[in-house]
């Protein structure tokens, strides 16, 4: 036997061949208009099997995944964002061109696939031609197969392969048909024909060939994309108009080659259709009822958020406890064991506790999106909204701000206008987040009554209630102010398509869950335990042997205590002679004309890492570390704190009302600060945002204390 | 009878006989807004802006600064 032979024979040849190295790799681009299933269908390829990044520089989200088509060929696919045409307008769509016209690109894909949904065929169809004209080799699904007949919609299947020079199948994503047909159809794509139906020489074969070579060896049609694209971007007036009365005259004459080719392939039978768009709309647009659904719904959300999640919450949260006492009895005493117990679980700990809400937010945000109802909301805000400087796509995260600035933050990305999408994302901060809770119950169990207003309204309630609606009302009037500030020379439009009304498909939700939520735990985790082990650090260490000097005269003074006490006044010691103590001390002077003493200066400082790290923080100051699951405990304690020179409470209304206005309003989330940074692209916002919250803080802060003190 | 889009009422329909390139984005045009293209106004949002609108198959929503650089030719109902 020849020796080749031999070694194709050995089990170490049928692993390496089994094991991806020796696979071959077809590279595939998922493309589409926006709305066609086209992630239904990537998710159906790859399952979980996906990876979800950015492209570098931009927020543009990247995703890509393998697919198996045989044992011995992989396809490795790439879901590019959702756009209407190659004339790129934003940067989703620049992404897609600059990917499908750049052969030195690793992802520079071996056959496109361009995803179509049956109502819209025509317009999909538009984006088809194009990318034929980049000679690539293309395959057509139709996608939503299942809703041919409910629209009764018929096609001639083998009349638009010979005519569009392409193969086409058709599939289903929620029945799963048709997907072996498209793999089938990956495999073979270098049978698919390069020839095209239409090209843009027809127009006018002068202009187009005419155009100042962009490019060696460039095809007709990428030269003039190139061409209008460097126009735009250059606001290159001599050209502009031109170039505009000529993609105009491109996409009218696309239209016709493609209606042309239609009134053969496509028929449809009005009667067999049930209109459920415009029964449903009728009721999710009425100027009255729309409204009420919709409040319902955030009733709803407020409800799913606060109630559901707080039994996941609690037991993560006594979870970690329970590690935490479990590793600091089980490892050997000692600095690391205080690091690993102290610093790096809760650190952990206060990351994973916000899943729960993470996840619950994004599960209700994306059957709102799925199912086609956001479209419609977007719909009913714009016009209000619009008076604030945002837009009616700033809904989607002042809603999620309620849980969570982070994912918030990320989700301003859905908004095209510029100037919009900054303003929605420096007020969104503004909505009060979860982590402000725990905050604003101990200080309101502190210095509000329980009492009843009317015999009815409870005055805590009410409180808790003008919290958030003053939060809102920060949002927005803030926006309105950066709307006069803020210059752009963007120009701005609104387009938003109304997609049709949509069970939601489970694997998508399911997907979309699971992405977010791990975004969520890897981007704003990293910096939130980092936080906390500097905390750590600040809390146990001071400069020289302050620490230990001032505990021996603690021990000195109190030792009679018994041993729990003790240690809990020996821990509050060592915080206010650490550096963390010492750092509260040197703000004292600043933050004294807002009624706050050095130890409430910790406790802000605290908050940098999550505004919930304040209670925990008092908990450990009033020496009542031991005890601090007990609310009761920490605000019995906090009662009683006098100022050491007026010896009057600290803890009065004036401080109580100006502490919660400080925390309604200051950007103390520095996990806020770094995806501001990341989705802007510069340090600059992220400061400006910082220093107008931190101000306007200050200043109500500063009155409210002044007027009720 | 002819006029500009944002003036239309709810439920009428008719077909687009100019649009004026220096204020309509490209964006919108390759969504179907074209001359000749059928239009139909389906719904208004409260306060009357913005308007939702179904251009051949495509059904969309813009806002009425927009709207008033589309022309378009009433079909009696």
């Amino acid at each position: 036997m020849p020796l080749e032979k031999k070694w194709r024979n050995t089990s170490l040849f049928q692993f390496l061949k089994h094991n991806s190295n020796m696979k071959n790799i077809i590279r595939v681009a998922l493309i589409g208009n926006p709305n066609t299933g086209k992630t239904s269908l990537f998710n159906t390829l790859t399952g979980l099997n996906q990876q979800v990044g950015n492209y570098p520089g931009i927020t543009v989200e990247r995703k890509v995944g393998m697919c198996k088509l045989n044992n011995t060929t992989e396809a490795k696919i790439i879901d590019l964002p959702g756009t209407y045409s190659l004339q790129a307008s934003s940067p989703d769509e620049k992404v897609v061109v600059s990917l499908l016209t750049n052969k030195e690109d690793k992802d520079f894909p071996d056959v496109v696939v361009v995803v179509c949904e049956p109502e819209n065929i025509k317009r999909n169809l538009l984006l088809f031609t194009q990318i034929k004209e980049l000679k690539l080799p293309t395959i057509l699904v139709i996608n939503m197969a299942d809703t041919l007949d409910k629209k009764g919609i018929s096609l001639d299947i083998p009349y638009l392969e010979k005519n569009l020079f392409t193969k086409v199948v058709l599939t289903s994503s929620r029945n799963n048909t048709g997907v072996k047909e498209v793999k089938e159809a990956i495999l073979d794509f270098k049978t698919l024909s390069l020839e095209t139906g239409f090209t843009i020489s027809q127009i006018d074969n002068t202009y187009f060939n005419e155009l100042p070579q962009q490019k060696e060896d460039i095809s007709l049609y990428e030269n003039w994309l190139t061409f209008a694209e460097k126009t735009i971007e250059e606001n290159n007036l001599a050209q502009l108009n031109q170039v505009k009365k000529w993609q105009h005259k491109e996409t009218f004459k696309r239209y016709q080659y493609i209606e042309n080719v239609l009134k053969s392939a496509k028929k449809v039978n009005p009667s067999s259709a049930t209109d459920w768009r415009s029964k449903l709309d009728r009721i999710f647009l009425h100027p009255v009822l729309g409204y009420v659904i919709f409040f319902i719904l955030l009733a709803i959300l407020f409800q799913t958020l606060y109630e559901w999640s707080s039994l996941p919450m609690d037991l993560i949260d006594t979870g970690f406890a329970n590690l935490s006492d479990w590793v600091k009895n089980t490892l050997p005493e000692g600095k690391l064991n205080d690091l690993i117990t102290d610093g790096l679980i809760p650190g952990i700990g206060g990351v994973v506790i916000f899943i729960p809400q993470i996840a619950f937010l994004f599960l209700f945000i994306s059957l709102l999106e799925e199912s086609g109802y956001m479209s419609r909301v977007v719909f009913l805000m714009d016009k209000s909204f619009r008076k604030f400087g945002l837009n009616g796509k700033s809904i989607v995260p002042l809603i999620s701000g309620t849980a969570c600035a982070i994912p918030a933050v990320m989700a301003t990305r859905n908004i095209e206008n510029w100037k919009d999408r900054l303003i929605t994302l420096l007020v969104t901060p503004f909505a009060t987040c979860s982590a402000r809770i725990p905050v604003y119950t101990l200080l309101i169990a502190l210095v509000i009554p329980d009492k009843k207003w009317l015999g009815v309204f409870n005055y805590q309630g009410l409180v808790l209630l003008g919290l958030y609606a003053l939060g809102f009302l920060a949002a927005i009037l803030s926006a309105k102010v950066l709307q006069k500030v803020i210059k752009s020379t963007h120009k701005s439009y609104f387009i938003i398509e109304m997609p049709s009304y949509k069970v939601p498909y489970y694997k998508n939700v399911g997907i979309t869950v699971i992405e977010k939520t791990k975004a969520f735990v890897f981007g704003a985790g990293k910096i939130i335990i980092s936080i906390s082990i500097i905390l750590w650090f600040l809390a146990n260490y001071g400069p020289n042997t302050k620490i230990e000097d001032a505990q021996k005269t603690t021990i000195e003074t109190y030792g009679d205590l018994n041993e729990t006490d003790l240690q809990d006044k020996l821990e509050a010691t060592k915080l206010e002679n650490s550096y963390i103590g010492i750092l509260g001390k040197t703000i004292e002077p600043l933050i004294a004309p807002l009624g706050y003493d050095w130890k409430i200066g910790i406790g802000i400082i605290g908050s940098f890492a999550a505004r919930e790290v304040f209670v925990g923080t008092m908990a450990t100051i009033y020496s009542i570390g031991s005890h601090q699951e007990e609310v009761s405990t920490i605000k019995t304690m906090m009662q009683k704190e006098t100022n050491s020179i007026t010896k009057k409470p600290i803890y009065n209304l004036a401080t109580g009302v100006s502490l919660l206005l400080f925390y309604a309003f200051a950007m103390q989330c520095m996990s806020t600060i770094a995806i501001v940074k990341k989705e802007t692209n510069s340090w600059k916002w992220p400061l400006i945002q910082f220093l107008f919250m931190t101000g306007l803080a200050y200043i109500t802060a500063f009155f409210a204390h002044s007027v009720l003190q | 009878m002819e006029l500009p889009l944002h003036l239309a009422k709810k439920n009428q329909k008719g077909v687009i006989t100019t649009i004026d390139l220096d204020y309509i984005p490209n964006k919108i045009i390759e969504m179907g807004c074209l001359e000749g293209n059928n239009i139909e106004v389906l719904q208004l949002a409260p306060f009357g802006d913005p308007i939702y609108i179904k251009i051949n198959e495509t059904h969309l929503a813009i806002r009425k600064e927009m709207a008033q650089h589309i022309t378009i030719s009433i079909l009696e109902a």
